[in-house]
């Protein structure tokens, strides 16, 4: 079921079109990656989402039906830009954040609780905000982003500024809200922690949306038939691969291993390839090559941007 | 509006908790009592110490006719005493010595001889008393060259003072016992503490919100309440850290005052009692204060307006406050840093630095025309206006300016709410009033 839809969503700010026919829709209990380069028109997304601007045309749906002002405190959102006041107290910090959601002092001092005994951070509550490590105001902040128990969370950049502990502790506890029944929204750079946590995407390039859908099948859209292929064969094997409408991208010599990567001119069924090859050589191992994310990423925001370069 | 509620009780618990706010609200009455009444009571005390003053009369004319005052005492001494005490005036009995020379008459001057600086009191009662005796003297000397023998008592009588007592007619006829001073002074300061809170507390709440936007809290916050729920918050709450501050001060002065009066009610009562003795024996001085001043003045406050000034103060106080700290709250919101911020700020705050500096024309001319436009322009009738009311203003006059400010309070919001929405969330970009005036156009 899809918790989150957008159609035909327009934002223009004065002389500049902010997110042009953006339409996107997130099912309930995923990971929604949405990407796209610096000023792509991300953040406007979301701040439309949150409900801080509103679009110019278009519709935004949640829980199927149109969506309302209330349904700010269904969702958490964690910006990319975040800050906390430096001279409050971070526990009477987090309950006012936690009340302005929605909570009740009780509901909001009980699920702080929770959650600072889970990341063992009681002892910040009575510190002043500027006496913690950037670090540890992230954590804080995620607390905060999740306390009011969201169907909807939308993280902006959530690892910037952690450690690989702490992005790995914060991962699992992604994953684990999302077992729990929570929706999410993500929004990164990073596109190895794309391929991690996400299960569908969306990227959107100079205020449009240019691709959509699941990791498995983009990737699976975006190969370019380039194989990978490792023989044992005692002569130099290129020059098998020089001719006969295949095209040389890489070979190396490890020992007497040779490894070959090439890319197919004409299409040709991966089993009547692999027949072909073993013809000729012995194969000790072979292997389609799957572009990552990353590689996705630039080729498409190139080919989308010819002139510009773009800034992944 | 739970959710403004909320804000506006972190703005102002945040802000009333502050040790720096706490000092101030309590230390300032002290200093102002300490300031004011203070040297005043000290000025009042007496001296009591017990002095005896040697005096040396080279003329022989005035040595023994010294009276001596409660704890004075004058002591006439001969050539011979008075020259072996100067080598040695510390081991003498004498506080001082005072030395007539033989031609006093003629220069006017003399010596008062001591070991240590004479206080002020001395010199200024040994100085006065020699200075009748010279004087009283020196008209014997012409009453007698004149002939004419009741001359002093006719001098006296010429003597002319006059008391100004201003009357204001009101409309039924009735005099009132008006004071053109006290209702400057209470305009003044009313209009004084009006522009110092709104402009201490309109750029409080200036920097609220750069540091919201600077922290980058904002954008979490907003992801929860509407923008315009968090500017009211802040202001509103700030305004009461303001409200609470003027209670306070005004409460703990009024206290001291008492408190000192209280502690200092036998002396004053001692004083007046001395200084009503004192007019009756010199008629000189009975022109000057035909009433206790005090009283006076207590009375002239009471012919003041009272309810109709406070319940105005606090309007304008407030209208003041809003309508400048909305524009300031939207300045914070524009800028990224504090350089820019001031360089925005002072547009805004011009009508406001001009108010005082027409303060003292419209003190001095409460009718003209200056004082007229000012008080209707609302962004300085919240000044302007308070100058004017403690001298009695026309009621149409009073409920146009405060109809104008009401009006101009709404649309200021909507003007700052507008640049507040988009301000808030621009970084980056450094903003001119173009820049600005295109936000109001924008559709949020």
């Amino acid at each position: 079921m899809e918790i989150f839809k957008a159609t035909n969503v327009v934002k223009d700010y004065a002389g500049h079109r902010a997110l042009d026919q953006v339409s996107l829709a997130v099912k309930e209990q995923s990971i929604f990656g949405l990407l796209g380069p610096n000023g792509a028109g991300k953040t406007t997304l979301i701040r439309i989402i949150n409900k801080i601007t509103a679009p110019d045309q278009g519709e935004i749906e949640l829980f199927g039906r149109k969506l309302k002002a209330s349904d700010i405190q269904h969702i958490g959102y964690l910006p990319e830009e975040r800050g906390l006041y430096k001279k409050m107290k971070v526990g009477e910090q987090a309950l006012y954040l936690a009340q302005l959601k929605g909570l009740s002092r009780h509901d909001a001092l009980k699920g702080l609780r929770y959650w600072f005994e889970k990341f063992e951070i009681q002892p910040w509550w009575n510190k002043k905000v500027e006496e913690l490590s950037k670090g540890m105001q992230q954590k804080i902040q995620f607390v905060i982003t999740v306390v009011h128990k969201p169907k909807l969370l939308i993280f902006d950049e959530p690892f910037s500024g952690f450690d690989p502990i702490n992005a790995n502790l914060l991962k699992n506890e992604i994953l684990n809200l999302k077992e729990q029944g929570a929706t999410i929204i993500f929004s990164t750079h990073n596109m190895a922690s794309v391929e991690e946590v996400c299960d569908h995407i969306a990227l959107i390039n100079q205020s449009k949306k240019i691709l959509d859908g699941q990791i498995d099948a983009i990737k699976e859209q975006y190969k370019q038939d380039i194989y990978e292929v490792e023989t044992s064969a005692a002569h130099d094997v290129t020059a098998e691969f020089s001719r006969n409408g295949f095209q040389l991208i890489d070979y190396q010599l490890k020992g007497q291993t040779q490894r070959v990567k090439f890319q197919l001119v004409e299409e040709t069924p991966t089993n009547v390839l692999l027949q072909n090859l073993m013809a000729k050589m012995e194969i000790r191992s072979f292997r389609e090559v799957i572009p990552s994310m990353n590689e996705v990423f630039i080729q498409v925001v190139e080919q989308a941007n010819p002139k510009k370069q773009a800034h992944a | 509006m739970h959710k403004s509620f909320l804000i506006l009780k972190r703005e102002y618990l945040t802000r009333v908790r502050k040790k720096s706010f706490i000092i101030l609200t309590l230390l300032v009455p002290f200093l102002f009592a300490g300031f004011t009444i203070l040297p005043a009571w000290l000025a009042m005390q007496d001296d009591e110490e017990e002095r005896t003053i040697g005096v040396y009369d080279a003329t022989n004319q005035f040595g023994q006719r010294f009276e001596n005052t409660e704890f004075t005492n004058f002591e006439a001494i001969p050539k011979a005493e008075f020259e072996s005490i100067q080598q040695d005036i510390k081991s003498s009995k004498y506080y001082a010595v005072l030395y007539i020379p033989e031609d006093i008459l003629n220069t006017n001057r003399a010596r008062l001889l001591s070991d240590k600086q004479v206080t002020f009191d001395i010199k200024n009662m040994v100085g006065g008393k020699l200075e009748n005796l010279v004087e009283s003297d020196k008209k014997a000397v012409i009453i007698d060259q004149s002939g004419i023998p009741d001359l002093e008592e006719k001098l006296q009588a010429a003597r002319t003072r006059i008391e100004l007592e201003t009357i204001k007619v009101d409309e039924k006829g009735g005099a009132v016992k008006s004071s053109t001073e006290i209702a400057m002074a209470v305009g003044y300061a009313a209009g004084f503490i009006i522009y110092m809170f709104v402009f201490i507390y309109g750029a409080m709440v200036m920097r609220g919100v750069m540091e919201e936007k600077t922290s980058r809290i904002v954008e979490v916050i907003i992801s929860s309440v509407k923008p315009t729920q968090l500017m009211f918050g802040k202001i509103v709450g700030i305004g009461l850290v303001g409200l609470t501050q003027l209670v306070f001060w005004l409460v703990l002065i009024f206290l001291i005052v008492t408190g000192l009066q209280v502690f200092l009610a036998p002396d004053q009562a001692e004083f007046i009692q001395q200084s009503q003795s004192m007019m009756a024996a010199n008629p000189q001085l009975q022109g000057a204060a035909q009433e206790n001043a005090v009283l006076n003045i207590i009375d002239l406050v009471g012919n003041l307006n009272i309810p109709l000034i406070l319940t105005s103060f606090l309007f304008y106080f407030l209208g003041g406050f809003l309508i400048y700290s909305s524009l300031m709250g939207a300045v914070g919101a524009a800028v990224d840093h504090e350089e820019e911020a001031q360089q925005l700020m002072l547009p805004v705050t011009i009508p406001l630095i001009f108010s005082i500096i027409i303060l003292f024309p419209v003190v001095k001319n409460p009718e003209g025309a200056l004082a007229f436009w000012a008080s209707m322009v609302p962004f300085t009738s919240p000044v302007i206006m308070m100058v004017r009311v403690p001298y009695g203003v026309p009621l149409w006059e009073l409920l146009l300016s405060m109809g104008i400010l009401i009006a101009s309070i709404y649309g200021t919001i909507w003007v700052a709410g507008k640049i507040y929405r988009t301000g808030i969330l621009m970084y980056g970009k450094k903003v001119n009033f173009k820049e600005i005036v295109k936000w109001l156009f924008y559709h949020n």
